[in-house]
């Protein structure tokens, strides 16, 4: 089954018109609506091309490319197992920890491929940032000492340590809740705000893409919410690349969703589009049946 | 307060009462006195003997009244229980063995001119109240030193090449680490003689000593390491480069921190592993009983070896000085571990 498609740009207003498959295709539209204004990209993003990955003999990811367009937030979904983590792991070449990894294809941001010999890749990381599943805050640290441990690891001079802090901790939607105790240690903060913590880490490197691994899948609902709004904001200024077994959330969170799926072989990318499209009108029956529920 | 309502009180239900134990209590005075009985009127005798009667005979009727109360599933869990419990009064009862001997014996030759004198202008077998072991005592002191400043950074940075880098060789060094743990001590004390003290201008002294030393501290130090580095999740060191830093940064700044109190551990343990060695020290530190600050030139004394002699002689009065040389040892190995904990504790807090 296919459904007519008119336009694959993302054309809202024709969207809107359309009659919704189903509720989650009201969420994203009207996500889609309240995001029109002010959508300017910022620089030119990250650009995946014909990306593969290899644990040893395993064939873990087939041909993937996806653009992600400067200031927007890319939701990748799929059942387990379907190479979604893979993928964005060599994004910012986390992937290649593994000593049987291998890849092949090209990571370009701003233009110029991450994997190019001579690339330093701890620059690389620093550019393209990374949040957890888990969250991880360093133990041996405190809260102020977790936020800016991006500068002492990376062997950054900020003039303004205090700001800085502050700052990050403001966009990671924790500040208020902290800023009594920043000398205390991160470990006494719950799940929820440790994870808050980690993103506001990670923001302190001031990177240009965020890359989100399943962010909120070891936290509550209220913690979860906190934590998308805090993706909303941070999207008027960085480009984000989230995992997310909740569609719900890539509903509420992202511009894009890209629908990955193994069929007992390699994990491969079935179908991009804008949010809205994928979860009322997707083109793939696939897509359909797992947006819609019937696997997965 | 206007509230009249009786404030609730914390109970634990759970807790048996003194009426629910006192039968389990009876039941193993009887097995003691059943057992004392057997033992008086069989040809059985000495302490095993009771152990073993008591163990058997209170094993049995307790698990006898567990069944008639609860079953067959509640009297198997009493005797298991009990086997259990003897398993580990077993291990410990060794131990304190050790300490209750050491310290009895130890207490008698206890006085002041020990720690301020040294065995220069006394003989082992004149009376305890002459000489000190002030001689041994720096020695040790010395030898720990000198063997964690040598062991302690070798032990962890290998842990380190074998955990964190894995680089060329780690098996073949992981294998090299663990037949070094099998070294017999009197191996390294020969090695370090025929290496060092016959073909270098090094002569026996308190440095020689720490070198055969630390032959022994440094598999103990490495493989303990080991097993704290490997219980830092992987997550940290996956965020820590995912922040841009290097392995090396990463390692510094979370890995080692994260780790630190277990490394205070192994590093405990590695003093512990040779404060109490004689065998190396017998071609090394010469077992002088002049008192020498100097670990790098002539002679120095130490605790084992002073003990060591103290019962060659065989004198009671040699043998009552080895008694408070033991003492002493386990005391200031006590002290130390106790210093290397709050030590460790407290930068861990105030940080």
């Amino acid at each position: 089954m296919t459904l007519p498609i008119n336009n694959d740009d993302g054309d809202n207003m024709s969207v809107e018109a359309a009659p919704s498959k189903s509720s989650l295709g009201d969420v994203a539209s009207e996500r889609a609506k309240a995001k029109m204004p002010g959508n300017a990209p910022l620089g030119s993003g990250l650009e995946a091309r014909g990306i593969h990955a290899w644990f040893g003999k395993h064939h873990a990811l087939s041909d993937v490319s996806l653009d992600f367009a400067a200031g927007t937030v890319t939701a990748l979904i799929g059942p387990s197992g379907c190479g979604k983590s893979t993928f964005i792991r060599t994004l910012n070449r986390m992937h290649e920890f593994i000593p049987s990894a291998a890849m092949a294809g090209e990571v370009l941001l701003d233009g110029k491929d991450v994997y190019a010999k001579g690339t330093d890749v701890t620059k690389i990381r620093l550019q393209i940032g990374m949040v957890f599943q888990k969250p991880n805050p360093f133990p041996s640290m405190t809260i102020g000492e977790n936020v800016l441990s991006g500068l002492k690891l990376a062997q950054l001079k900020v003039s303004d340590r205090e700001n800085l802090m502050q700052e990050c901790l403001e966009r990671a939607g924790l500040w208020a809740e902290v800023k009594d105790r920043l000398g205390a240690h991160a470990g006494g903060l719950s799940g929820g705000q440790q994870q808050r913590l980690c993103i506001a880490r990670a923001l302190a490197v001031k990177p240009k893409v965020l890359l989100m691994d399943e962010p909120c899948s070891a936290l509550d609902p209220g913690s979860t919410l906190r934590i998308e709004d805090t993706i909303g904001q941070l999207a008027q200024t960085m480009t984000i690349i989230i995992v997310t077994h909740n569609m719900q959330q890539a509903a509420r969170v992202s511009d894009y969703t890209a629908f990955f799926l193994s069929d007992g072989g390699p994990g491969s990318m079935i179908e991009v589009g804008p949010t809205n499209e994928i979860f009322s009108r997707p083109r793939d029956q696939r897509t359909e049946n797992y947006v819609s529920g019937r696997f997965g | 307060m206007t509230t009249t309502a009786t404030p609730v009180v914390p109970q634990k239900p759970w807790q048996a009462t003194p009426k629910e134990i006192a039968p389990t209590i009876l039941l193993l005075i009887v097995s003691l006195l059943a057992s004392v009985v057997i033992v008086a009127m069989t040809p059985m005798k000495g302490k095993l003997a009771y152990a073993f009667l008591f163990f058997v005979i209170g094993t049995t009727s307790l698990s006898i009244r567990k069944w008639r109360i609860r079953g067959r599933a509640a009297a198997a869990d009493a005797i298991v229980s009990s086997i259990a419990l003897t398993g580990a009064a077993l291990v410990f009862t060794p131990v304190i063995s050790i300490l209750a001997t050491t310290i009895s014996h130890g207490v008698k030759g206890l006085h002041w001119s020990l720690f301020t004198q040294s065995m220069f202008s006394a003989s082992y077998q004149d009376p305890i109240s002459a000489g000190g072991l002030l001689h041994a005592l720096v020695g040790t002191l010395y030898l720990i030193l000198i063997s964690i400043i040598l062991s302690v950074p070798m032990g962890i940075l290998t842990a380190l090449y074998l955990t964190e880098i894995k680089g060329p060789g780690a098996n073949f060094i992981q294998f090299i680490v663990q037949a070094m743990s099998g070294v017999p001590s009197v191996v390294a004390g020969l090695f370090i003689f025929a290496s060092i003290i016959v073909t270098t201008p090094i002569k026996a002294s308190g440095i020689a000593g720490a070198f055969a030393l630390s032959i022994l501290m440094i598999p103990t130090v490495t493989r303990t390491a080991q097993e704290v580095l490997l219980l830092v999740p992987n997550d940290l060191r996956e965020a820590g480069q995912a922040l841009g830093a290097t392995q090396w940064k990463t390692v510094a700044t979370i890995v080692v921190p994260a780790a630190r109190n277990g490394l205070i551990t192994a590093t405990i343990l590695g003093v512990a592993r040779i404060a109490g060695e004689t065998a190396p020290l017998l071609f090394t530190i010469g077992g002088s009983d002049k008192l020498n600050w100097n670990p790098f030139k002539d002679y120095q004394g130490a605790l084992p070896f002073y003990v060591w002699k103290g019962l060659m002689m065989g004198t009671p009065e040699s043998v009552q000085r080895a008694w408070t040389g033991i003492l002493i040892l386990l005391i200031l190995v006590l002290v130390l571990f106790v210093a290397a904990r709050t030590l460790g504790g407290r930068r861990m807090k105030s940080k």
